[in-house]
């Protein structure tokens, strides 16, 4: 069982979502699940297609899924980008921040760090160096 | 399984005040070094270790570590554990400014 | 000097409400240990050996009277009334409690200080030349481009988890006092067809790998400095190895893709990121432009300044060999040394910080810089209040006329303190310190830089030290390897292995064998130990610090 978190806080995954891996990737894919040795330029010719990408996180301390989000973003990619697996809630605006929409987390880690703790950090937009950064002069 | 060359005892930091502490045959944590549990067998040795790791709440860091019996008591048997048992070489501080108290 | 606008102030004070928490969180088990590490690691926070380190940033090494007054409430109030500089620009407190850690994070904030990412896997803080603004081999002062570095990698999201830590260092002059060539990215701004840019060097630095960078772009302009920066650190990213982490930092993936190769990911990736860089970064740049503006010099009689140099010796030796030339005449940049004989190198008390808080206020523009020699140096001191100076700091201890001598020894805090050390560091430079104070030869000696680091990490850049030393531990006993000809400057050279190393008490007979055999070998005085090393090769170096019987009989036996 996973939990969904977003800017509004915990919420169960409405459906079962069936996940494609990169092997089969075709132009009917709707749903791609990736993991971080991921490349992206295989992803190129289908991110009109896609509307789902989760990106796995096989441990909080490898921060690889955070650029590949931004990678994403930058080749066109518009659809929804959601960080799976071990992100913790300390994390929650980097995700957003790099470009994900939401972040899938087991059950076991939302009632260890319950709504309140994700809820705090999701005021992601404000205080942000790298927006600022780049906006136009 | 053999028995080690040294007796050992489990130390670790504090997690609040971060310094060094020892695990008693209590499953308590104590400053004193003389007040630890002593293993001369692994097998327990490693039992206990796992019971004072789980201890995360209070400390940081568990491992085993070897000492020496000497006439003060037991002893560290490593220059790294000698001066966590001390303190640092260039002021008083640490548990040689504590035991001069 | 930069000040914190409204958004610089309410991003610290949400950064540490956010620590706050998470303190909190990690006492009551919400957060585990490993979740917790890599957070406080972040911010500045290090278990070592007896205690919590806190390690906090100096940006770029500067530091105004306040913020060092500051420094000393925090080491009164929550450490044991001192404080330790680093080799990176930071200070650090080795006896804080977790507890109280917030509370001295809020301190900081209240003079715009903080210790954000000077440690863990992040971009740590930048660094520069501490002689910025006031060096007249500059072409514009590194520290307006160092800020903007600052704000860029501070909170990135895409780099709080990179595969290991990551340093930045700038200069802005010709000759190197940052140690570029042995930072993951050096910078070195230059001019090019009446265009500012900088020279962008990679791949470099110490520690178990030791590597001197190599020049990736000769040429970036500064409107694209940060997209290309950023595009490196993305790159490697994804490409840096988190299987070892011994063979995480970015001179490995280098050093196993080829620069060629690295080179073209980084310039496809440079093409994806450049347009997200509206031009924003280059309107803040014309404003920390003015925040780095230099006073306005006058110019001063010099007579009381030149009596006391002619009529006191001891004046005159600190001088000589602490004072370097600024850019305007009648002016100083004074060093203050920290490597009192015998002291530990880098410690300051908090009287001594009070004092030189004054002394900053009075005679140099309220400015302060702390070198990565472990020195404090006070930028911009009239030359007529050079004698003031001088007798201030003699009265509190800190006028030892020995920088850029033998003493003036860069050493980690070793075992004495750290939880990664192999073997002890302090007593080894206090040791070497005395005895050649003893001997009175350390002017005789001239410039040579000792560098000690009590583990394979280098923090205490030893490889780039004219005598490095490494201390291991040998099956359970303190033991010191010997490296010579290393140089950290703009002609830099990684140090050569020397051979068996040497047990604690062995380390000065070796040291002074190696100097001896040197003042005999100089062709002059004004050659220097390296100029001397470098002319006669390791060789017959070696042969002079192995020449006693025991050892002779050790390096025939490796």
């Amino acid at each position: 069982m996973t939990v969904i978190i977003n800017d509004e806080g915990l919420s169960t995954p409405e459906k079962e979502i069936t996940y494609e891996r990169a092997d089969t990737l075709n132009k009917a894919t709707c749903a791609l699940d990736i993991s971080a040795d991921q490349d992206l330029n295989a992803l190129s010719d289908y991110l009109e297609t896609l509307t789902l990408i989760r990106i796995e996180f096989a441990s909080f301390a490898d921060g690889r899924g955070f650029s590949l989000a931004r990678i994403l973003r930058l080749m066109g990619f518009s659809g929804h980008l959601r960080a799976y697996g071990h992100v913790i809630s300390d994390q929650y605006a980097m995700a957003r921040r790099s470009g994900f929409d939401d972040v899938e987390v087991s059950k076991a880690l939302a009632t260890r760090q319950p709504e309140a703790e994700w809820l705090f950090r999701s005021n992601w937009s404000a205080h942000d160096y790298q927006t600022r950064l780049r906006k136009s002069a | 399984m053999p028995r080690p060359i040294f007796d050992q005892i489990i130390t670790a930091n504090a997690l609040l005040a971060g310094d060094v502490v020892y695990f008693t045959a209590a499953d308590t944590w104590t400053r004193d070094m003389q007040k630890a549990e002593v293993f001369s067998d692994e097998a327990i040795a490693q039992v206990r270790l796992i019971e004072a790791m789980a201890q995360a709440n209070v400390i940081v860091g568990a491992y085993l570590m070897p000492i020496q019996h000497t006439k003060d008591g037991h002893a560290p048997t490593h220059f790294r554990e000698e001066v966590r048992t001390k303190g640092p070489s260039n002021y008083a501080h640490g548990k040689q400014e504590q035991s001069h108290v | 000097m930069y000040k914190y606008n409204d958004f610089d102030h309410a991003f610290v004070t949400s950064r540490n409400a956010q620590f706050r928490e998470q303190v909190n969180r990690r006492i009551s088990g919400a957060l585990s240990e490993d979740e917790f590490k890599p957070l406080r690691l972040m911010n500045g926070l290090y278990l070592q050996l007896h205690a919590y380190m806190l390690r906090v940033a100096i940006p770029y090494g500067t530091l105004n009277s306040a913020q060092m007054r500051q420094l000393a409430m925090i080491a009164d109030r929550w450490d044991k009334g001192y404080g330790h500089f680093t080799t990176r620009q930071n200070i650090q407190f080795n006896w804080t409690k977790l507890q109280d850690v917030p509370d001295i994070l809020d301190a900081l904030a209240e003079v715009e200080m903080h210790a954000i990412q000077t440690s863990g896997n992040t971009i740590r803080n930048v660094t520069a030349d501490h002689f910025a603004g006031a060096a007249a081999d500059e072409i514009v002062d590194p520290r307006i481009y160092a800020e903007l570095i600052r704000q860029w990698s501070t909170d990135h999201p895409e780099f709080q988890f990179l595969p290991r830590k990551f340093k930045v260092a700038v200069t802005g002059a010709k000759q190197d006092r940052a140690v570029i060539h042995a930072h993951d990215i050096g910078l070195q701004i230059i001019e090019q067809n009446c265009i500012l840019g900088m020279r962008v060097i990679i791949g470099g630095g110490l520690g178990r790998t030791p590597m001197i960078g190599k020049v990736i772009r000769e040429f970036v302009a500064m409107d694209d400095i940060l997209p290309y920066l950023e595009s490196v650190v993305s790159v490697w990213n994804l490409l840096g190895r988190r299987d070892n982490k011994y063979k995480a930092r970015i001179k490995i993936t280098i050093h196993e893709n080829g620069i060629d190769e690295f080179s073209r990911l980084v310039d496809e990736r440079f093409a994806l990121i450049r347009p997200s860089f509206q031009g924003f970064d280059q309107t803040l740049l014309s404003e920390f432009s003015d925040a780095f503006i230099a006073p306005k010099f006058q110019r001063f009689d010099l007579s009381a300044f030149d009596a006391r140099y002619q009529g006191d010796p001891n004046f005159r030796s600190w001088v000589d060999t602490n004072i370097t030339a600024h850019k305007q005449a009648d002016y100083a940049i004074a060093t203050i040394s920290l490597k009192s004989h015998g002291e530990t190198p880098g410690d300051a008390s908090s009287a001594q910080m009070r004092r030189i808080a004054d002394l900053a206020e009075t005679y140099s523009y309220d400015e302060l810089r702390i070198s990565h020699e472990q020195n404090i140096v006070m930028p911009h001191v009239q030359k007529a209040h050079l004698p003031d100076v001088y007798d201030a700091l003699r009265a509190i201890g800190l006028a030892t006329g020995n920088i850029g001598l033998i003493s003036d020894i860069i050493a980690c805090p070793g075992m004495d303190y750290c939880a990664l050390a192999t073997a002890r560091s302090i007593p080894i430079a206090q040791n070497i310190a005395t005895h050649f104070d003893a001997l009175k030869l350390e002017h005789d000696i001239g410039p040579l830089k000792i560098k000690i680091s009590g583990c394979i990490n280098a923090c205490g850049h030893h490889h780039v030290g004219h005598i490095g030393i490494l201390g291991l531990d040998r099956a359970g006993i303190e033991n010191y390897q010997i490296m010579l000809g290393g140089d950290g400057t703009e002609t830099p050279a990684i140090g050569e292995r020397t051979g068996p190393g040497f047990g604690a008490d062995e380390v000065i007979p070796a040291i002074e064998r190696l100097i001896h055999f040197y003042l005999n070998e100089r062709l002059a005085p004004s050659e220097t130990f390296l100029e001397c090393y470098r002319r006669l090769g390791l060789g017959p170096f070696k042969t002079a610090l192995y020449e006693t019987e025991q050892s002779k009989a050790r390096a025939n036996a490796a």
